[in-house]
């Protein structure tokens, strides 16, 4: 048992830790409001006044965690409760958009790079010409073509999902080509001379060696690329105008002032990360285990 | 008709001179050559098709027109470049690396931390931080100071998990050595540790660069000025005028290019000595 609490409690500790700063966060920065109020309605606060009113702003600087919960829970599973799941005030209904254009980009994107990595390993042409270029492409900005994408896609009659998936492949599929290419390329002069003392042809040394061996290197890069994913189609979100999606909430939330909901935006976005990412890595756990992998 | 006919010339010429190329002997000629002739050769394709095809210069404008616009509005995209690569990325990014680093040698410090904070800043390594720019923008107000703080969060995590994951890269030998020479803590902190940690650091200093120009960028679309990069980007695009946002996106990349450069060049003048770099 004190293996899991010398590993549980210091997490512990910081998770505690960033809510109480939180809450003195959220005191010190709307206080100033709380104040002004006090000041025109022409009564002293007193401590006790003060932080009780710096809890409940209808659009604090800061809002405590209580509030985005509140928040959270009211556009989730109150809706829920009350058979409204999918209404456009529901964050679920948000979520799945954000959710479904993630997840597409998210498959195109690592096929697209699974294929771009094989091409690349196997032509040495392709390996000249487009490696660099791939490796240079990440020191680009690329998130910053996400709003003419949107809008030339639409000029031309494409809207709605795909614009958006787009973006997403264009963030997720570096990361695969890059983790793809080491992968494939792991294997050792030794072991590739086995397939050949063994008379593999290209196709067995493919699917027998340079697959398997690759399937680290996949899993760790698939992380970065559902999260590149994800941050891709929050953004692509922004430039529709704010209609529908996470990016959307956060766009509505910061042109209205609406703190609460911006956060709420926020906190659900950083939970859909964490599950997307948590199941890649029980996937990976899993398989490298079967795999024989696994430490 | 002649356009499509000299693009698909251009390409088949392309396509053999590489081909041709790549077969030959690998030098630093053609290693630097076959990847110049590859863009050279599409960026002419691109000319050629969307000139064949009558393309509206409204979807995908001609390469021809977008370096015409690039060199008739350079005071603009000067002006764009200083508000948001400047002023925000850049001092954003030293703010954001150098708490991070400083963060991390504390976190070394004590074990207890250690424990505690890797395993979070991990979690948050891959969450969104993005979707920060609307709180941050509201805090800091319009200007470039709420896009540096946009791009201190954002650089904050990926350098904090790199630099601790750096200070562990010694091993016990070399750290029994420095025992025996009884060198304190701060002796082998200066001497051992920080070098051999050194090409963790720039690792996560290079990932910060490009997140550092995302970030700056992307603040810019939740509100600013009526300059910057980011600003240009959204509101040319709602004008179509789509000559100009390319002219800002080659901007980018040429400013993203020569900050990863940089650091690259400064990463192989402190770790000369990492196997890494000879070769």
């Amino acid at each position: 048992m004190r293996g899991f609490w010398y590993r549980i409690g210091p997490v512990i500790t910081v998770v505690i830790a960033i809510f109480v700063l939180w809450y003195a966060g959220a005191v010190a920065l709307n206080s100033a409001w709380a104040y002004d109020k006090a000041k025109r309605a022409g009564v002293e606060l007193t401590t006790s006044e003060l932080i009780a009113d710096t809890m409940s702003q209808k659009k604090p600087k800061l809002p405590p965690p209580h509030q985005v919960g509140a928040e959270i829970w009211k556009t989730t599973g109150d809706m829920v409760l009350r058979g409204k799941a999918f209404s456009k005030r529901s964050l679920l209904y948000h979520s799945w958009i954000t959710l479904s254009s993630t997840l597409l980009g998210f498959v195109l994107g690592t096929a697209l790079g699974i294929g771009l990595a094989v091409g690349i390993v196997y032509n040495r042409t392709m390996d000249m010409s487009i490696m660099p270029w791939v490796i240079a492409s990440q020191t680009i900005p690329i998130l910053a073509i996400a709003p003419m994408i949107i809008v030339v896609l639409n000029a031309i009659g494409i809207s709605g999902l795909l614009p958006k998936a787009v973006i997403s492949m264009y963030l997720s599929f570096f990361p695969v080509v890059v983790g793809m290419v080491k992968g494939l390329r792991s294997p050792d002069h030794m072991q590739l001379d086995q397939m050949k003392t063994w008379n593999a042809n290209g196709n067995q040394e493919f699917w027998k060696l340079r697959l398997p061996s690759s399937m680290p290197y996949l899993f760790t890069s698939l992380k970065v690329a559902m999260a590149a994913s994800l941050v891709g189609a929050i953004v692509g979100e922004l430039p529709t105008g704010a209609v529908a999606g996470l990016g959307a909430r956060l766009l509505g939330g910061s042109y209205y002032g609406q703190t609460i909901q911006i956060w709420s935006a926020l906190l659900t976005a950083a939970a859909l990360a964490a599950a997307l990412v948590g199941i890649i890595g029980w996937i990976q756990t899993r398989v490298l285990k079967r795999m024989g992998m696994a430490q | 008709m002649s356009w499509l006919i000299a693009g698909l010339v251009v390409w088949l010429v392309g396509w053999g001179l590489n081909v041709w190329l790549a077969g030959q002997p690998k030098t630093r000629f053609t290693r630097l050559l076959v990847p110049v002739l590859f863009g050279v050769t599409l960026i002419a394709i691109w000319e050629c098709v969307v000139q064949g095809f009558n393309i509206n210069p409204v979807l995908l404008p001609p390469p021809s027109m977008i370096a015409v616009r690039f060199a008739s509005s350079t005071d603009i995209l000067w002006q764009d470049f200083v508000q948001t690569v400047i002023k925000g990325a850049m001092s954003g990014y030293i703010i954001g690396c150098g708490a991070a680093f400083l963060t991390s040698v504390i976190i070394d410090r004590f074990p207890f931390l250690q424990r505690g904070l890797l395993p979070v800043g991990n979690f948050v390594a891959a969450l969104p931080i993005i979707g920060m720019a609307p709180i941050l923008v509201m805090w800091f107000g319009f200007d470039w100071q709420s896009k540096a703080a946009v791009v201190v969060i954002m650089v904050f995590f990926p350098m904090l998990v790199n630099t601790v994951q750096g200070l562990q890269a010694t091993d016990h030998m070399q750290r029994d050595l420095m025992r025996t020479y009884a060198a304190g803590y701060w002796q082998t902190l200066f001497k051992l540790r920080l070098p051999a940690a050194m090409p963790f650091i720039f690792n996560g200093l290079k990932i910060a660069t490009t997140l550092a120009l995302i970030g700056a960028i992307v603040a810019e679309f939740f509100g600013s000025p009526i300059k910057g990069m980011g600003f240009r980007i959204s509101t040319e695009v709602g004008r179509l005028s789509l000559d100009m946002v390319w002219a800002e996106i080659v901007v980018a990349a040429i400013a993203g290019s020569a900050f990863y450069g940089g650091v690259a060049l400064l990463e192989k003048a402190v770790t000369f000595w990492h196997p890494s770099q000879r070769g």
